[in-house]
């Protein structure tokens, strides 16, 4: 059985890690850095897992059912609304992109 | 004259001698004949147009060609043809951030970094005391023990050399108001400074450690390219060089602890 996502339409999207940041992953945490403003962020463990699959191909959630709840051991509504809130923040700091369509 | 620190120099020319004789006194210990990669750099002592000492600095570039601009000078900068003019009034300190920013762009095409860190050398190996002014740079500084050698107690010169990091000695002082030893050593640790009730270190996560790092760094160009090199050699000298959080207390016990934790 799927996860419900409700109203929020970012969890059919297809987030993908944008191309022109800069990002190195310690001990399971990421830091993401964007050249162009120098802003950093820190990822915790979920939020980097969410990051490492985010391919353009796969749908939000997907990443969520395959990589955060089994991985993780949390409640899959609760992975699926902080994973939603999670990629719209790093889209906002053109980190992240949410497509409607996959990529080929 | 032909400052080198690093190893890479930066020939000074003006043709005000009064003023060259301040430069050789502000650069004294690190005026040398020759060094393997060299920058042309003249002061022109026309002071800018229009001066507002509370301007911030603002770095520039289209391509190789780089401008910096601050209340009391403006430069120019060629980074293909190493050479430089700045315009500027007979201050030393306008020369001297001239000299700062063209290392941080040198640097950073060359796995390097300056740092805003006191750095001392102990048991042949570096230490770097990384914060913001008022962090307790120079109170390290000055608590350390006779057989240290004291590379600066404002900005550290940061090199990543064969498979090590090497800090290098800087002229760049702060409030000891006296340039550090010409001698260079291996990175041995990094710390972050935090006034403490305690003398207590506390390593750092790597991530955390590169994001700390990362906000010491003198780095003013507005560059994307060169703002990734920089991010990618703190994340690589985060990789493997420990990084501590130290609380201390102003006094010399500090460094007991230091030595320690190294141990």
């Amino acid at each position: 059985m799927g996860i419900d996502p409700g109203d929020d339409p970012v969890t059919d999207s297809y987030p993908k890690r944008a191309a022109n940041v800069a990002a190195r992953v310690f001990q399971g945490e990421a830091i993401i850095m964007n050249p162009a403003d120098s802003t950093l962020f820190n990822l915790n463990e979920t939020a980097t897992a969410i990051w490492l699959a985010a391919d353009g191909k796969t749908t939000l959630r997907h990443i969520v059912e395959r990589d955060i709840v089994p991985a993780f051991d949390v409640d899959p509504e609760d992975a699926m609304r902080d994973a939603g809130e999670f990629a719209r923040s790093l889209a906002e700091h053109s980190i992240l992109t949410l497509q409607t369509e996959p990529d080929a | 004259m032909n400052v080198v620190i690093g190893g890479t120099g930066i020939r000074v020319s003006t043709t005000n001698a009064a003023f060259e004789e301040v430069l050789r006194t502000q650069y004294a210990g690190f005026i040398e004949r020759e060094s393997s990669q060299s920058i042309e750099l003249t002061v022109d002592l026309t002071p800018p147009a229009h001066v507002d000492p509370d301007a911030d600095i603002q770095v520039r570039n289209v391509g190789n060609h780089w401008t910096m601009d601050r209340g009391d000078f403006h430069a120019f900068y060629d980074s293909a043809s190493r050479a430089g003019v700045v315009r500027q009034s007979a201050s030393r300190h306008s020369v001297d951030s001239v000299i700062r920013i063209i290392h941080s762009l040198h640097l950073a095409e060359r796995s390097g970094f300056l740092l805003h860190a006191a750095s001392v050398i102990r048991a042949d190996r570096a230490f770097l005391f990384a914060g913001p002014s008022g962090a307790g740079k120079t109170t390290i500084s000055r608590l350390a023990p006779e057989d240290a050698h004291l590379l600066t107690d404002e900005i550290s010169y940061v090199r990543k050399t064969a498979d090590s990091w090497t800090a290098y000695g800087t002229p760049f002082a702060g409030e000891l108001a006296r340039p550090g030893e010409n001698c260079s050593a291996c990175v041995g640790a990094l710390f972050l400074l935090r006034h403490g009730a305690e003398n207590r270190l506390k390593p750092l996560k790597a991530a955390v450690a590169v994001r700390s790092i990362l906000r010491n760094v003198l780095f003013f160009a507005d560059d994307s390219v060169l703002t990734r090199h920089v991010f990618d050699t703190v994340c690589e000298f985060v990789n493997s060089i420990r990084v501590f959080e130290l609380s201390f207390l102003p006094d010399a016990r500090v460094w007991e602890s230091i030595r320690e934790t190294i141990q």
